[in-house]
Formats: structure tokens, sequence, C-alpha cells
């Protein structure tokens, strides 16, 4: 079912001409043209939403400190009463928490400000604001409480700040995205996980790695390889320090997607790692006709009995009984085969599935392992899991508003599985936390290897329809509606409201902040004169360049692109076209890799190697330097 | 009278044992070491060995058919199948912070990052190009010295800043070496002498031959040797350079030559100098590896003629003396050096050499001194 085409031309013509949240208003008072409702009131628009997200025990156990994205807070609960006594403003879009050994301090990472807040747990004051790296996420505190260490999403690093001079003492190489970590109970090894799979060959099975850092040297001194995952989320290790788990996806991007009904798109999954496995194992937690998607948060039990695994897309818990677990590894590694795409294993060892909220993120286990604590990020709340009976012994109401208004429904519809066929994934599998997820699908029907498309940012969307890289989708109605619904998902629709709702929050994802800009925003010598090469329109010999042959011609207007389909060379032998979208280039950073099927691996790529004949810009004539200016001018967009 | 000439034999004999024993002493005072060789017999990935590099109790080995790790007693190899950006490794750097390493090829720049290899080109990113010659990190910056000019690496950001003929004083943009320090950072340009980089003004300056002769010494000690430069050195706030006809030494307003003809260099023909103070360096040259203390000079190599191990000794008077030794660096044309505490590794043309530093009687026993003629001067080339 379409989308009708009255819904889809009111909303391209507004998205063109108005901001986003004037946009979000009036795409909810449209949505009765889909579906009889009630316009929401502007209180309805204003709400203001926590969405926690991780959290950490105070020391004596009493106190769970929440970690609110949406609100830029640290919420305070108080588990005897199940009320918070506490909020703590802290920077924008906090991400991660840890806590110092003696419990004195609390630290924040806060993705969208690049700080740490430090908070003193006595006065829930932040005390002091460290500086990071790009878009800090995990944090953990190292045993002696003297050493820091953020992982650092954009940047790819994990920062080794020293906690009592607030300084980087030095940055370490992590993956792709890096994001979570974790500390061993020994103290001796710090874990890390990334989000976006490392660089590898085009049309290549993805690789991840867990980064292994011995805290004594803060050093990398391993990377386990994760082959062919891509979203490595949350990691935790064993009392004992002998088993570690990572929480994972594992595409089949190689292949059609549209060929979920035979097999998966994505394999939810975990691995097992340290001395109870040897090496490293990846075992599935989906059922044969039952996925569990986007497994994130992991915790396991101080006894080693039981393991629980958040599944943000599937509002569930997964328990697993450790010594089967265990057993069952031990049995299967005599034999050959890939055991992370037997779906018939985990009857092996998931001895249970707990409902809770909506997109359940960070999990945190009470010292003596009795309650496990879900952070339920689009419900508000927290469920608390009595880990005897896995089930919910309660639920902690964090105060956020009553009112779930369209963009709050969006936003659920964007993180759930519930509508793919078998729950196999939502739109949050590939636009990971709303972002993207480095991979190049194989989405349509024809045939394998043909149409390879680049995963592309939602950022900031409105006002650069049409979409699909062949601009095949007029509108977002037309994406998120039959695109994917009938075609991804294979499972029911959205109803129109729903198709509002979900259209509403993709409009409504912003940029993030560019860090390549410099703060007082002016341009560095080398960005201005990028600038020059990319507004040119001559030769450097002088000689006018053909107008769709300049930069600034295509990628024009104010998110630099002119909204057109074009051939500029770009093309493969197993593209059925060689017109591509022209895509909009803010942040264009971030988004590696490049051109419509990721080919380029990198900015540079794109000229050096795919564009031998001036077709897509006028490149040949530049110098090394002068090719070196214009792409740190495009990194400022 | 008659007594005169026994005295006279007297005081020669004297003079001559005085010299014996002194340079004896002298001799002693050098370091002497047990050569242990690695060749692909042992695993080493190729006998051509371009550089080395210590990381405590790891060694790398640039050779040029891979890059070769040794540790635990055993050679790793890294190739292109591996990750390796190319087979050729001509340059290598560590980042100590990190234990990151980085590698210079001759088809781009690889991070070898706890067994990870990321590969940096000129098609891929921002470095000016494939055939990087020298490798140093400093900080932040990873600086690279290329056939096409200097780039620097900004890992914090990701960023490139190039230097060649349109933004520095370099004429000549094969860039040979580097040597990146807090304060200043130097290259060796192969053709164009040695530019310094002011770390706080962003400034650079080029350093050249002033009597400007290609083949002419016609000013020692007034400035650089010579132009064709391909190793520098920068430790203590000295500097110390290589070219291929001698060496030099500036310490900021004074430059002292190293010539063959008067020091005690084997050679004028320098494929790297590695400073250890302002005032000792060791010395890679085609006819030997050669040490510095500042005042005596010491020489290792396979004897040119005979090829039997030999070490020399010249003292600050000139007098050489041929201590016997039971080993010797694989191969007389050496291309690097590093040090691992007292010890050093020594990459040669056919072969990795370790050098196990020997100490007190160990070293007395093996050796006996034997003092040479004099070295008889070298013509200039004309």
């Amino acid at each position: 079912m379409r989308a009708p085409a009255t819904l889809r031309g009111k909303v391209k013509l507004i998205a063109s001409v108005v901001p986003v949240s004037a946009l979000i208003f009036i795409l909810m008072l449209l949505a009765p043209a889909a579906k009889p409702a009630t316009p929401q009131s502007e209180e309805a628009v204003n709400q203001h939403y926590l969405s926690p997200i991780e959290m950490e025990l105070s020391g004596d156990g009493r106190l769970l400190y929440v970690v609110c994205q949406a609100s830029d807070e640290l919420r305070v609960v108080d588990l005897g009463s199940g009320k918070v006594v506490g909020i703590v403003p802290v920077g924008h879009v906090p991400r991660g928490i840890a806590l110092a050994p003696d419990g004195r301090q609390i630290y924040v990472t806060n993705a969208w400000s690049d700080t740490v807040s430090v908070i003193d747990s006595a006065t829930l004051k932040v005390m002091r604001t460290l500086p990071t790296g790009f878009e800090p996420t995990g944090i953990v505190c190292d045993k002696s409480g003297k050493t820091l260490y953020v992982a650092n999403r954009l940047s790819s690093d994990i920062f080794v700040i020293d906690v009592t001079t607030g300084q980087e003492i030095k940055r370490l190489l992590a993956g792709r995205g890096a994001s979570y970590l974790a500390l061993s109970a020994d103290g001796k090894w710090i874990y890390g996980t990334h989000i976006y799979p490392n660089a590898g060959a085009f049309r290549t099975q993805p690789i991840s790695e867990i980064t292994v850092i011995d805290t004594a040297h803060q050093a990398v001194i391993e990377r386990k390889q994760l082959h062919n995952a891509a979203g490595v989320f949350h990691v935790a290790l064993s009392a004992d320090g002998k088993l570690g788990v990572a929480a994972q996806l594992r595409p089949k991007n190689l292949i059609p997607l549209a060929h979920v009904e035979h097999g998966w798109a994505f394999g939810d999954s975990l691995t097992l790692f340290g001395d109870d496995i040897g090496g490293t194992l990846q075992l599935p937690i989906d059922e044969l006709d039952r996925y569990y998607a986007l497994p994130w948060g992991v915790a396991i039990t101080p006894d080693k009995s039981k393991m629980f695994v958040t599944t943000a897309g599937s509002e569930s818990v997964t328990v697993i009984d450790v010594r089967k677990l265990l057993a069952f590894a031990k049995s299967q590694r005599q034999s050959a085969g890939n055991l992370a795409n037997d779906l018939s294993a985990s009857a092996n060892y998931v001895t249970a599935r707990i409902p809770v909220g909506r997109n359940p993120r960070g999990t945190l286990l009470s010292a003596d392992g009795k309650r496990l604590y879900v952070a339920n990020r689009l419900d508000d709340n927290i469920s608390v899991i009595d880990t005897s009976s896995d089930k919910i012994a309660s639920t902690i109401d964090l105060g956020g508003p009553r009112i779930i208004n369209a963009l709050r429904r969006g936003e659920q519809l964007f993180f759930t599985a519930d509508y793919a066929f078998q729950g196999q994934f939502g739109c949050a599998n590939c636009h990971l936390d709303a972002t993207i997820d480095g991979l190049q699908w194989d989405l349509e029907p024809d045939g394998f290897g043909k149409d390879i498309v680049d995963n592309r940012s939602l950022e900031s969307l409105a006002g650069t329809e049409p979409f699909k890289w062949n601009g095949g989708n007029p509108d977002m109605p037309t994406e998120c509606g039959p695109r994917t619904e009938k075609f991804f998902y294979r499972s029911q629709s959205y109803t129109p409201q729903e198709l509002i709702d979900l259209v509403t929050f993709v409009y409504s994802l912003p940029y993030r902040p560019n860090r390549y800009r410099l703060p007082n925003g002016e341009p560095t010598p080398a960005q201005e004169r990028g600038k020059a090469i990319f507004e040119r329109t001559k030769y450097k010999s002088g000689k006018p360049i053909p107008e769709k042959n300049q930069c600034a011609y295509c990628h024009s207007g104010p998110k630099y692109t002119n909204q057109q389909q074009v051939d500029v060379g770009t093309g493969k032998s197993t593209d059925r076209s060689p017109i591509i979208d022209v895509p909009q280039l803010p942040n264009v950073a971030y988004s590696a890799p490049y051109l419509h099927d990721g080919s380029a691996r990198s900015l540079e790529e794109i000229w050096t190697v795919f564009n031998p004949k001036d077709t897509h810009g006028v490149s040949n004539d530049l110098t090394k330097d002068e090719l070196n200016d214009l792409i740190e001018y495009l990194k400022t967009l | 009278m008659r007594t005169k000439p026994k005295i006279r034999f007297a005081g020669v004999t004297g003079v001559l044992a005085f010299s014996f024993f002194a340079l004896l002493a002298v001799a002693q005072d050098m370091p002497h070491f047990r050569w242990e060789n690695f060749t692909i017999a042992n695993g080493l990935p190729d006998n051509h060995v371009f550089c080395v590099l210590v990381d405590g109790n790891r060694i790398w080995a640039g050779t040029e058919n891979g890059l070769g790790l040794y540790a635990n007693g055993a050679w790793k190899t890294f190739r292109p199948a591996d990750g390796l950006a190319h087979q050729a490794v001509l340059s290598l750097a560590l980042d100590k912070r990190t234990g990151d390493v980085w590698a210079g090829t001759m088809g781009g720049l690889s991070r070898i990052s706890a067994g990870r290899i990321d590969n940096f080109t000129q098609l891929n990113s921002g470095l000016s190009n494939d055939i990087v010659y020298g490798v140093g990190v400093q900080g932040d910056f990873v600086w690279t010295a290329t056939a096409a000019g200097a780039s620097r690496f900004d890992t914090r950001t990701g960023q490139w800043a190039l230097f060649n003929e349109r933004n520095t004083p370099m004429y000549e943009i094969w860039t040979y070496a580097v040597s990146p320090a807090e304060d200043k950072v130097y290259y060796a340009v192969w053709g164009g002498g040695v530019l310094e980089y002011d770390v706080k003004t962003e400034h650079w300056k080029d350093y050249n031959d002033p009597d400007g002769e290609t083949e002419l010494v016609l000013m020692k000690d007034q400035g650089l040797i010579h132009e064709i430069t391909t190793s520098v050195s920068y430790v203590d706030k000295i500097l110390w350079v290589a070219t291929y006809f001698g060496a030099s030494r500036y310490d900021g307003r004074y430059w002292h030559n190293f010539l063959q003809k008067d020091s005690g260099l084997p050679s004028n023909f320098l494929n790297q100098i590695k400073a250890v103070d302002g005032n000792r360096a060791w010395f890679s040259t085609d006819k030997g590896l050669a040490y510095y203390d500042g005042a005596t000079w010491a020489v290792y190599r396979p004897a040119l003629d005979t090829h039997k191990p030999e070490m020399l000794v010249r003292d600050a008077a000139g007098a050489v003396k041929k201590v016997a030794v039971q080993t010797a660096p694989a191969h007389n044309y050496v291309l690097g050096v590093d040090f691992q505490g007292d010890d050093l590794w020594v990459a040669t043309a056919k072969g990795l050499s370790h050098g196990v530093r020997q100490h007190g009687s160990t070293k007395s026993s093996t050796e006996t001194a034997q003092v040479l003629p004099p070295a008889r001067k070298s013509r200039q080339k004309k």
C-alpha cells in the first residue's frame, strides 16, 4: 500500500520550506488525512522525554544513577522507595556512566558536548567537566580510581584520562565507532567494542574487534577479531574473569535483502571469549522462527549461573543458562560448522525471554545478583527483574511525560523490530542509534551483487528529497511506508497514523555537531583554500569548467544537494542505471565509505580512484595539496 | 753521548708502550659486542634489511620482502597478504605512548596496532606519496618523508598537512628521513640538504652545503657537509646529519663535519646516523658500522678483504688499533641501527644483526690489540 498521494505531496512541500520543529507540529496536524485522530496540541508537541539509557548503582546499592539521554540529565533513584530523589543536569546527549571505586565521583559522558561530567555523589553537583574525543560514549574508571578510559564513537579511539589533572594522557586506537567498555573484576583488563565495522575491502564480510587494554601499561595488547560482525554493543565479564560476552549483530549484507523470508537479514548473537571458551565463539540468541533484534546490554550474575541480554528491538530480555551455554560451547568446539548461523542452537542455552519496556538498553545487576535493572529508553522507566524467577518485580517510573506525542511514537516505531517478518529487524538495525551502520547492502531482488548501495545518513533529511540512491522514492512517506514495510519487512503495514509518526521522527533527526569547524567559526587556511576549489568555475588553466562539472552546481543549496539525479560516471557495471541521486554533504566526514555503493573507502578515493575523467567534478588538475584542502573543507560542511 | 741512542730507543719504546697501553685502554672503553646474525635461514623475511626498530623485547625488521617481528625467539612476517601496504618496508617508528608501530613502505604507510594493520596511501588518504622513506612520531603527529615531500598526519583529527616546494624552502622534494622532537622537526632531503621545522613558530628553515659544490668540500665546518642527505638525528638539541659525502654535527651555532680522511668514519657514504646523545652517535656506512663517543671511533664489520670479524678503534690522535673479535655484523653495508638498552640491532644488506654488549672479562678475554700504521690520507674526489 502506498501512502496517499495527497499526503506525500503535503509532506514533501512542507518539508522543503519549513523548519523541522514547525514541520513536526504540522505533520501531526496532518494525521487526520491518514487516520481520523485528534490533532495534538502544542502541549503534546512540547513534551520533553527522558530516554534512560545507562545506569550505575551507588556503592551501598541504595541508589540507582540513571543517564537520561534526551533530557541531558542524570536522575537518581532511591531503590528503597522507587522514587527519583535527585536530578543532575549534565552535558548534551549523555550516553555513558561510571563510578569511582570509592563511589565518591560519578562520571557521565556527554556525547554531543565531547565532555565528561564529574559529579560529586554526595552533593550531586557537577564539580568538573573534562574534555574528550568526538562523541564520548562508554566510560570506565580503573581500580585505582586514578584513570578514566573513555570510548569516543566518532573519533574511534579510547581516551586515557588522568582523573587528578583531568588531562588526557594518551589516546588508544579502537574499532570504528568505539562505544562500550568493561573492566575485568581484577582490574587488569578493559574490553572495548565498537558499533561500526572496521574498514575492509569492498564487498567482503564485515569484521569487528574486541579491543583489549592492559591497564598496567595503558596500552592495547590484543584485538579479538569478530568475523562477520557489524554492530557490537555492550561487553561484560564474569566475576572470575574467565568468561566474556559481547552483544552483536551479524548482517547478511552481501546477499539481496529480499530474501528475509528465506533466512534473515541480521543474526542477533553473542561473542563469547575468555578461558572458559578458549579463543572466541559466536552463538545466536534467535530462534528458528522468531528473532530477538538488536542485542544491546549484557550482564553476568556474580555466581556465573545466568547471563542476561537486552534486545533493544524486541522489547525483551533474553536469559541464558551459563552452565548450559558453556557445555554446549564445549561440545560444539569439537565439531566444524558455523554455530552463529545455526538458529536451532539457542534452544540449548536460552531459558527465558522476559518482556520489558520499549527499546531496552543498558542493564545492570545488583551486587548480590538478585535484581536486574533494565533501562527502557522509550518508556522512561526501569524494569526491575527478580533474577531467581526471571519475572518483573517492579517498574520504576523516572517521571517522564505522560503524554506520548507523535514524535515519541515515531521514535518507538523506528526502534522496534515488531513490524518485520518474525521480528527480524527494525529501522534501527541499519540506522544504529539513528545513524548509519557502515555497511553496503544488496537490497534489490535483481540478482546477487546487483545495485549495491551504501547506507545513507538520516541527519536533517527535510529538503533533500527524493530518497534512495536512484532517487526512486519521492518523499519520506514512500521511503518509510511501502519501501520499508512491504519490501524490507515483508510483514504488516504501518497504519497511516503510524507512518506519519515515523516520518515525523525521521525528519526530526538533527545534524550532529561538526567537529571540524574551529570554535570561532573561522575557517583554517586549508579549509578556506578548499572552499575556493569547491566553488571554482574555472580550471587552473583558466578555461571554464562546464557547469555540471562544478562541485557547487550539484552540491548546492543549504544542504549541498540540488535534489537531482545525475550520471557523474560513478556507476558500476553491476548497477542497473548510472543515474545517482545527489547526496547532501553536511557531516559527510562521519559517513564513510562513499559513493552510492560505498566503493570509495575514503573521501580521497572519490577522486583519486573513481573520477578518472573528471565527470564527478573536476579534480584531475589538482595537486595532492589542493585535493587535501578540498577534503578539509568538505569535512566542515 | 753513547747513551743517547739508548735513551732515544728507550724513549721511543716508552712512547710506543704508552701509546699501546693508552690505545688498549681506549679500545677497552669502546663498546664491545658479540654479534648474533639473522637471515632468512633462521626466519628473517628477507636478507636485505632496510631498517630496524626496537620495541621493548620485540624487534621489528623492515626488509625488502616483508616486515619481520622477532618476539619470544621466533619471527613473524607481515606482507600485503597480511594487510601490510607493501612488502618493501623502508622505515619504522614507534609511538611509545600507545605501542603502535608505523611502517613506511614503497606502497604507503602502515599502522600496526596490536595486530591490526591500517594503511594510508596517496589514493586513500592525504599522504603525499606512497614511497615513504622515513617516518617519525611526535606526540599526536606522525611525520613522513616521502618521494614527493613531507606529510604530517594528525592522529587526533585525521587531518593531513603536506610540506613541499610550495610552502617550504624545499627545492628538492625527495625527502629521505625525518627526526621529530618536541621543539624541532628535521628532514633529510636527498639533494636538498636539511630542513628544520620550528614547532612553536611553524616556520621552516633550510640548511645547505655552503660551498654549493656537489663533489668538493671547500669549506669544512662552515655548514652542512653535503646536500645529498640521507638521515638526520636530533637528540639533546644537537642535530646529526648523514650524507653520501660525510657526516655533520650542528649544535645550533657551530657545524662540525666528519670525513673518512680525518675521522674514524670507515666511509663517507652514510645510510643512517643515529645519535645516543649530543656527543655520541652511530653511523651506518657502506663499509661498516661506526661509533663515535666524542673523541674515539670504533668500527665493526667483517673485514673488507678477509671478511673475518673486525673491530677497529681510532683514538683522538688518529692512532688506529685493531681489536681481535670473534663476531661481526652480518655485512659491511649497514642501513640502520636501533638501541635495546646497551645492545644494538643493525640492519644490513645481508641480514639483521644483534650486537649483544659485552662487559668486563667477557670482552677482554677475546681481544688483543694491534697498533696499525696511521691511515693513509684519502684523496679528495674531483
